[in-house]
Parts: structure tokens; C-alpha cells; sequence
């Protein structure tokens, strides 16, 4: 009881937390509000597309939130988070796809429309259960919580670490990719899925559907971060750091380190498999690009644009970044990725703790004695496990 | 009695004669003069099929130079005489309703210009005519100087054999010197021979085919021991069936080692150039601890100036390459140096860092060659001496452009050695990388070592584009194209060694090439890479894992 009452009191003396739970409601309230609600000649009228868009920004948010989990905590920097996005999202698309039922375009009633194109006979086994929303929401979470506990168990038993374990999830999101871009994988192929018509009985084309989800997105989102708040917050989550920042001390000291990790790179797998359920049903489509191991990186970016080892800086990053990106997309497309590429620069050689850190950075640098800056720089360098 | 002898005597002299000047006729007719020559060849265009064969003989017999090119024109319907003053000329192979031809003068073989083509008429062949010209040419073609034709030659009669052709091959056999010929010519008199009835003749030429490797010899093998519809053997000669089912077996034996070899080859070629990209990596990730996500851009960048030494000089393709190895090696050096000294220099000892800055940069980079070259597909020139296949034997061959790629790298690597070992900054830049404070104790400016590792590693990337720029299209996705399995290469083969990528590199790319044919090509990179990290479980820092000092701080 005492370990609860420790937590919620930490939450409760946390202002960041705090400001930013009420941020998260206040967008719940007011950007549904302003679509449905507004009339559309209004200047403050949020477009249905302007919705999704919010919804995509949140998912992508709750992914960075998982990547800041393990990165930001323990120091596991994972360049494959958009595999368990992807999966998470796949489980979804394959009871949206059974949904459709015979309101495709070949009026199958069992078999989704790419695999009457393809000439297959029967539904594969792994599409069974799917036309049973539980059981897809099941899957959400087990598919990619199974796998990152396969490969979690493989690599830390074996102690891959630091930039090994990078590229080792590097690899695994490409080969992923590879394999969901074959046809006879029984995924759609290079076109994955689409044309979703229903989710649960409510149609996918009506905007009160999609404000709906919205909150929920931003719903799971605050509850993915209490969740992720709540172990940071105690005694394992101490661990954790520790391992982040002392690796073969904190096991010396007779913690088991594989374990601990272990169990972060579930969660956090598990997360970023929610999230992405949540991207397709707004987005209404998901195909093997998701897997492109340049998402994965964007994420990264994120949480280190809006700060790691603080968890709403995950969500600041992963909605200015994602904003920024369709802004430069839509007015000067080739612009985009010297933008991205210059922040992947401009942030790990200046922001050492992003934007939410900026505050304090700039009050450091504003004092200008140099050994504050230099402490500065040092206590941030912890965040990582370094070499000197 | 003495008249007897005398008449003997005479008939067998005739007969000598007589075979003498039939085997050797060539020898013994006279050199026609250009005169003759030209009189001989006036006489086609009026001539009877008759008349034709024998002034066809008269000049094939001539051993005039330009014999062979008119006999030639003969049988390929190229031969035409003038109309107004029956004149005999070349013309020049074209289309078939050009309204000139090109002349060529049948004595000199030179070209005299055109001429409508209704002023001239074709003198036609029959296909007897045709017949003995062909043999003509064989015949022309196996005494040929060049001993590349006379195999041509002889494959080319092994096509169509018959009692004539039969005979030709065996006056070569005699005469032959070059051993390829001759085998070859072997190999057609026994394929000759299997047609035949005589038991011991047929099983000489089977143990003679043995030593063949092609398939056109398996089928005919194979033809012998197939068994008709009734179920009875095609082939009733018992010994014949078994001989020929031996020679089958081991033939195929052989071809399917070759093929193996083939396979292998091919294996070691796209390994190289994975050892070429890994090399590089190798350096920057294992000396200096710095993960260079952009060193596939470098590749690229590489890539890029071979297309544009290859655009600045277009009459040299052969030579832009190398001028483009040195341009390219610069160019990438410079860029990593660049890439070190504004970036990388301030986030030592936070690798996780690095490697995002990196990419960030590795986009940039990218995106620059889009903008200057568009996205499209740039094809660099492959040089001639670079194209075409070797034809090692029947079963096997290499392409010359794969066969360059691994000598490259084999060259690039021992100049790595020679660097890393025998020169002043290779004895630097190991000591920085097994003991940097004290390698700094001892005086060495270790910042500027670091500029100079990167520089190298990243030369050593512009290098592997040159080799790329040969094999694939140059585009701006060139270098994600193989980063991922360079990464993959050097944690196989062990960081910060320049053999385990080696070693990495070889055997990817011959599990690659192995497990193709069964899998696919993506299941078998998928494959790969699942086999990679298993073996990460068991040797989690590679096949030549780091040791003493350095190894702690990776």
C-alpha cells in the first residue's frame, strides 16, 4: 500500500505531469468541439481531415512515449519501435478488413477483396478470430508484446547492448518490412489494407466516429503515460535508470538486469502496438511502409526534439515534429528531409534535453558561468551510458 | 609378265596420284593471279550451275586472298555483277530493300561507293551451290590462323554432322596443334561414332565424351539409355547402355560441382562488395567507436563521381574508371572529414548520439543528390574490357564485371593492411583506438587522427560506390540500399576488425547466394538476418570480438 501512496504523491508534486494531463483533456474538450460543433464557415472550424490529422499526431505521440520508455529510462535506444506500431496496427487492419464483409468490391463474405484478386480459396489460419473485435484488440497487445519478448529475451540474455541492440531492432523492422511486401505472406502485399468501412458498427466516413476516436487516442495516451509514470516513479523504475546509467554495476549489485529490461521492452512494445491500433482505423490504411525503418527513426527524433527522460517531452516532440513534417510536406516537399535532417543534427549537438529542457538550458547558459554549462552538459551525458 | 608389272605399276602410280591430289589439292594448284583471278570471276554471272561449281572450285583452290571474302558474298547472296558491263562486285551486308548498295571491289576488298540496285544483278546459288560453299567455308574457317575460329568451326559442323563434314574434321584432327581444337574435334568424331553400329568404336567414343562437360553431349548420352514407350530400352547394345549411363553420371558429377563453383563465385562477388561497404564501416565503428549512419550516402557520393568523371570524359569510358577510383576516394575522404570535424568531433563517447546525427546528415545528404540529380536512375557505363563473360569451361563461367569487383576488393584490402600497418598513421590511428589517453600521453594528436580515421573509412565508402556504380543503378537510395546489411556484416564479423569484416562479408554474401535458389531472394535476406541474430546470442560481439583495453568501452 505504502509503494501506491509513494507514487501517487510523487505524481501529485510533479508539475509537469500535471500540466500536461490537463493539456491532454483540454484537446479532448475543444478540438472535437471545434469540428463538430463550430459551424464549417467559421474561421475556428477544424476540418474533418484537420481532425484525423490530430488523431495521427496522438498516435504517433503515444509511440514516441513507448520509444521514450526505453530510451529515456533505460537507455535501450531501439531503431525497430515502428515493427511493434506496425503489428499492433496490422491486427487491427485484419478485423477491419473482416468487417467489410461482403461489401467489397467482390462481395466475398469471408475472404478480404486482395486475396479474391490473388485467387486464394480459403481464409488462412491467422485470419481466424478476426472478425471478432476482442479478439483483435487481444491481438493488439499479444502479437507485438510476444515478439519483443522473444527478441527482448534473446538479446539482453545475451547482453547485446548500446549500439548493437540498435541495429539488431534496426534489422528486425526491415526484415519485417521485407516479408509484409510479399503478396503470399496473406498481408495485402505492397498494398496492405484499405477501404475500411466500419468499426464495430459505427461508420468509419462519419466525423463524430473519428472525434470519438480522437479521445479515446487521447484517452490511451494519458493512460499509457500514468501507466509509464507510475513505473518510473517506483522502486523497479529506479532500477531501471540505474541500469540505464551504471549497467554492469546495477547488476553487481545483484539486480537482474536482463529481467528488468525485459520487462520495459515489453511494455513499451506493447504500447507502441496500441498506438498503431489506434492510427489505422483514423488513417484508414496500413501497408508495409510503416515498417520502413526511417519511421522508427522519426520517432526517435521525436522524443529526443521534445526531450528525453521525461515522457510528455515524448508527446511535445512527436506532435511538433509530426506537425512540422505535414506542414514541409504540403508547401515544399523537398525541404522536408534537409528539416528533419538538420534537427536529428541541430538537437543532439544543442538541445541535450529537447524542448521541454529548454527552460532550464537556456537559464544555465544565461547565468554563462562555464562550469554550470559544463554540469549541465555532464548531468544530460547521463542519459546515455558513456565512455570516457 | 613385265607388261603385267608395267600396267600394275602405272595403275597404282595413277591411283597415288590420284588420292594425293584429292587430300592435297590445295597445296599443288597454282596460285591464281589477280588477273586469272578476276577472269575466273567474270566468267560467274553467265555460268550454268555447272560452269558455277566449277569456277567455284577453280577459286576456292586459287589460294587467293580475297577468295574467302567472295565465296563468302556467294553464299550469303551478296555477290552482284554489273549490268551494263558485267563487272563483279561485293556488296555490303543491309537492308533488304535499300534502294543502293554499298560496293565493295572483289580484288582489293576496299570499299569503291554505291550504286543503285536496280543497275546490278545478283548471281543466285543453288543449294548445291550453297552446300559445297559452306563446306568451303568450313573448310576456309578450320585452317584458319586464329585458333578461337577453328573451334567456332568445329562446333558450328558439330551441328549439322555428315559424312563430309565427318571427313573434314578428321583431315583437321591430323594437323590440328591448338589442344582445345582438338579436343573438340574428339568430342564431334565421337558424337560421330555413336550413330555407328561398331560396338568397340562406340564405347571408345563414350569414354572419349566423359571428359565433356556440355549439355548437347549429355542429351546425346542421355538418349541412348532412355527407354521407349513399350518399355523396352531404345538401345539394344547392353554394354553400349551401361558405358553410356556411367559417362552420364559423370558428367553430371562434374557439371553439378562447376555449378556449385559458379554459385560460390557468385557468392564471394556479392560478398565483396558487402566487404567493401563494411570495411569502411568497419573503421569509423570499430577504431573510433562512432556509429556512421551516413557511410551509405558516402557510398553513394562515390557512386555520383564515377557518373560524373564518366560525363566529363565520354570518349574515355574505358579509362574514366580509373581516374573516377582516386576522384571518388577524395571526394568521400573530404565529405567524411567534413562530416567529423563539424559533428561527430563534439559527441565522442555518446554513441547512441552519434548515430542520430548521423542520420540526420545521411538524410541531408540524400536529399542534396535528389535535388542536383533528380531521383531518377543514373547508369554509369560499364567499360568494355569490364563487360562480357570469361568462359572458363562448357560449365562454367564468370562475368567479367563481377570477376573486376572482387579483384578490386581484394586490392582495396591489402592497401587497407598496408595502411593500417606499415604506415605512420596507421601505427596512429591503432594506438588511439587500443589506448587513446595514453596514445595522447605519448604526443600523438589524437583529434586530428580522429578527422583522419574518418576521412579514410569514409575514402575507403566512395570506393565501394565506384565498384557499386558498375553493378547497379546510381540513384539517391543507393547507399540505404546496403547499409543495413554493412551493419549487419561488421556485428557478424566483430567490430573494430578489418578481417572479421572480411570474413563477414564473404560469408553473407555466399549464405545469400545459397539459400536463393530455395527461398527467393527476400526470404533469404530475411533468413539471414534471423541466423544473424541468433548467432548474436551466441558470440554477441562477432567472429573476431575485440580484445585487451578496447573492448571494454564498445
Amino acid at each position: 500500500m505504502h509503494k501506491y501512496t509513494t507514487v501517487w504523491v510523487s505524481a501529485r508534486r510533479d508539475t509537469g505531469t500535471k500540466w500536461f494531463l490537463c493539456g491532454l483533456v483540454l484537446i479532448a474538450i475543444v478540438l472535437p468541439y471545434l469540428n463538430l460543433a463550430v459551424p464549417v464557415s467559421s474561421a475556428f472550424h477544424l476540418s474533418n481531415y484537420g481532425l484525423r490529422l490530430v488523431g495521427k499526431y496522438f498516435c504517433y505521440a503515444m509511440l514516441a512515449l513507448a520509444v521514450d520508455l526505453i530510451w529515456g529510462y533505460c537507455g535501450i535506444l531501439s531503431l525497430g519501435h515502428g515493427a511493434f506500431f506496425a503489428l499492433g496496427g496490422y491486427a487491427m487492419g485484419m478485423y477491419l478488413m473482416r468487417e467489410i464483409g461482403p461489401r467489397g468490391v467482390y462481395g466475398n463474405p469471408v475472404l478480404p477483396d486482395f486475396m479474391v484478386f490473388l485467387n486464394w480459396k480459403s481464409l488462412p489460419w491467422y485470419w481466424y478470430g478476426f472478425n471478432h473485435f476482442g479478439f483483435a484488440l487481444l491481438m493488439v497487445v499479444l502479437v507485438p508484446g510476444v515478439l519483443a519478448l522473444a527478441f527482448g529475451w534473446f538479446a539482453f540474455r545475451s547482453r547485446v547492448t548500446g549500439v548493437y541492440f540498435s541495429i539488431i531492432t534496426q534489422a528486425l523492422t526491415y526484415a519485417l518490412m521485407l516479408g509484409f511486401f510479399r503478396n503470399d505472406m496473406g498481408f495485402g502485399g505492397n498494398n496492405g489494407f484499405t477501404d475500411f468501412k466500419d468499426i464495430v458498427g459505427f461508420n468509419l466516413d462519419s466525423p463524430r466516429v473519428h472525434a470519438v476516436l480522437l479521445v479515446i487516442t487521447l484517452a490511451m495516451v494519458a493512460l499509457s503515460y500514468a501507466a509509464c509514470r507510475a513505473i518510473v516513479a517506483s522502486r523497479a523504475g529506479r532500477v531501471i535508470r540505474a541500469i540505464r546509467d551504471a549497467e554492469s554495476r546495477t547488476r553487481f549489485l545483484g539486480y537482474r538486469v536482463e529481467n528488468y529490461k525485459l520487462f520495459v521492452f515489453v511494455l513499451s512494445a506493447v504500447i507502441a502496438g496500441i498506438a498503431g491500433a489506434l492510427y489505422v482505423p483514423q488513417i484508414g490504411i496500413i501497408n508495409p511502409s510503416e515498417f520502413a525503418p526511417l519511421n522508427s527513426i522519426e520517432i526517435v527524433i521525436c522524443v529526443a526534439v521534445g526531450g528525453r527522460g521525461t515522457l510528455y517531452g515524448a508527446v511535445v516532440g512527436a506532435v511538433l515534429v509530426n506537425y512540422a513534417k505535414t506542414y514541409f510536406t504540403t508547401a515544399i516537399p523537398e525541404a522536408w528531409n534537409y528539416v528533419l535532417g538538420a534537427l536529428f543534427v541541430l538537437v543532439t549537438l544543442f538541445l541535450p534535453r529537447g524542448i521541454v529542457g529548454l527552460s532550464s538550458y537556456l537559464r544555465v547558459l544565461l547565468r554563462g558561468r562555464r562550469g554550470a554549462i559544463r554540469q549541465f552538459r555532464m548531468e544530460s551525458d547521463k542519459l546515455e551510458p558513456t565512455r570516457k | 609378265m613385265k607388261k603385267r608389272l608395267l600396267r600394275l605399276g602405272a595403275q597404282w602410280l595413277f591411283l597415288v596420284l590420284l588420292l594425293t591430289s584429292r587430300s592435297t589439292g590445295p597445296l599443288y594448284a597454282q596460285p591464281l593471279s589477280d588477273s586469272g583471278f578476276l577472269a575466273a570471276l567474270g566468267e560467274l554471272p553467265d555460268a550454268g550451275f555447272d560452269d558455277k561449281y566449277r569456277i567455284v572450285e577453280q577459286l576456292a583452290q586459287s589460294g587467293h586472298p580475297s577468295a574467302r571474302a567472295v565465296l563468302t558474298a556467294l553464299l550469303e547472296d551478296r555477290l552482284y555483277c554489273r549490268t551494263q558491263d558485267k563487272k563483279v562486285f561485293l556488296v555490303k551486308p543491309g537492308p533488304e530493300d535499300a534502294p543502293t548498295l554499298e560496293l565493295i571491289d572483289p580484288l582489293t576488298l576496299k570499299d569503291i561507293g554505291s550504286a543503285p540496285t536496280d543497275t546490278l544483278d545478283k548471281i543466285v546459288a543453288n543449294n548445291r551451290l550453297r552446300t559445297i560453299l559452306e563446306q568451303m567455308r568450313a573448310r576456309f574457317r578450320l585452317s584458319s590462323p586464329d585458333a578461337a575460329t577453328r573451334l567456332q568451326a568445329v562446333r558450328d559442323i558439330e551441328q549439322n554432322l555428315n559424312a563430309d563434314t565427318i571427313q573434314l574434321l578428321r583431315e583437321r584432327s591430323s594437323t590440328e596443334s591448338d589442344s582445345r581444337v582438338k579436343k573438340e574435334i574428339a568430342t564431334g568424331l565421337a558424337l560421330a561414332v555413336l550413330d555407328g553400329s561398331d560396338t568397340q568404336a562406340r564405347l571408345s567414343a563414350i569414354a572419349t565424351l566423359r571428359g565433356s562437360l556440355r549439355q548437347d553431349v549429355v542429351n546425346k548420352l542421355g538418349s541412348l539409355i532412355e527407354k521407349s514407350p513399350d518399355g523396352g530400352y531404345v538401345e539394344s547394345d547392353k554394354q553400349v547402355r551401361q558405358a553410356a549411363e556411367a559417362a552420364v553420371k559423370s558428367i553430371d558429377l562434374r557439371r553439378s560441382i562447376y555449378s556449385g563453383v559458379q554459385t560460390l563465385f557468385f557468392g564471394v562477388s556479392l560478398g565483396s562488395v558487402l566487404v567493401l561497404s563494411a570495411i569502411g564501416l568497419a573503421i569509423t565503428f570499430g577504431v573510433m567507436g562512432v556509429i556512421n549512419m551516413a557511410h551509405g550516402e558516402l557510398m553513394m557520393l562515390g557512386a555520383y563521381s564515377t557518373y560524373l568523371v564518366q560525363m566529363a570524359m565520354p570518349e574515355r569510358i574505358g579509362t574514366s574508371i580509373f581516374v573516377a577510383i582516386p576522384v571518388a576516394f577524395v571526394v568521400s575522404a573530404l565529405a567524411g572529414v567534413l562530416i567529423e570535424r563539424m559533428v561527430i568531433r563534439f559527441l565522442y563517447g555518446r554513441p547512441l548520439e552519434t548515430l542520430l546525427a548521423t542520420f540526420g546528415i545521411s538524410l541531408m545528404l540524400q536529399q542534396l543528390a535528389r535535388s542536383i540529380f533528380t531521383p531518377l536512375n543514373r547508369s554509369v557505363k560499364t567499360p568494355a574490357w569490364m563487360s562480357g563473360t570469361l568462359q572458363l569451361n562448357e560449365a562454367l563461367s564468370v562475368t567479367h564485371n563481377r570477376l573486376d569487383i572482387v579483384i578490386f576488393t581484394v586490392l582495396v584490402f591489402a592497401a587497407l593492411l598496408v595502411v593500417l600497418k606499415r604506415t605512420r598513421i596507421g601505427l596512429e590511428i591503432r594506438a588511439v583506438s587500443q589506448n587513446r589517453p595514453m596514445a595522447r600521453a605519448m604526443g600523438i594528436r589524437s583529434s586530428w587522427v580522429d578527422a583522419m580515421t574518418f576521412g579514410l573509412g569514409s575514402g575507403i565508402a566512395g570506393l565501394a560506390g565506384v565498384a557499386l556504380s558498375q553493378i547497379t543503378n546510381v540513384n539517391p537510395n543507393l547507399g540505404q540500399a546496403y547499409i543495413i546489411d554493412s551493419f549487419m556484416v561488421v556485428v557478424f564479423g566483430g567490430v573494430g576488425n578489418v578481417w572479421g569484416a572480411l570474413m563477414g562479408g564473404l560469408s553473407m554474401g555466399v549464405v545469400n547466394q545459397l539459400l536463393e535458389p530455395y527461398t527467393g531472394a527476400v526470404l533469404a535476406k530475411i533468413a539471414v538476418l534471423v541466423a544473424l541474430v541468433l548467432f548474436i546470442q551466441t558470440r554477441p560481439r562477432g567472429l573476431f570480438p575485440p580484445t585487451g583495453r578496447a573492448s571494454e568501452n564498445l
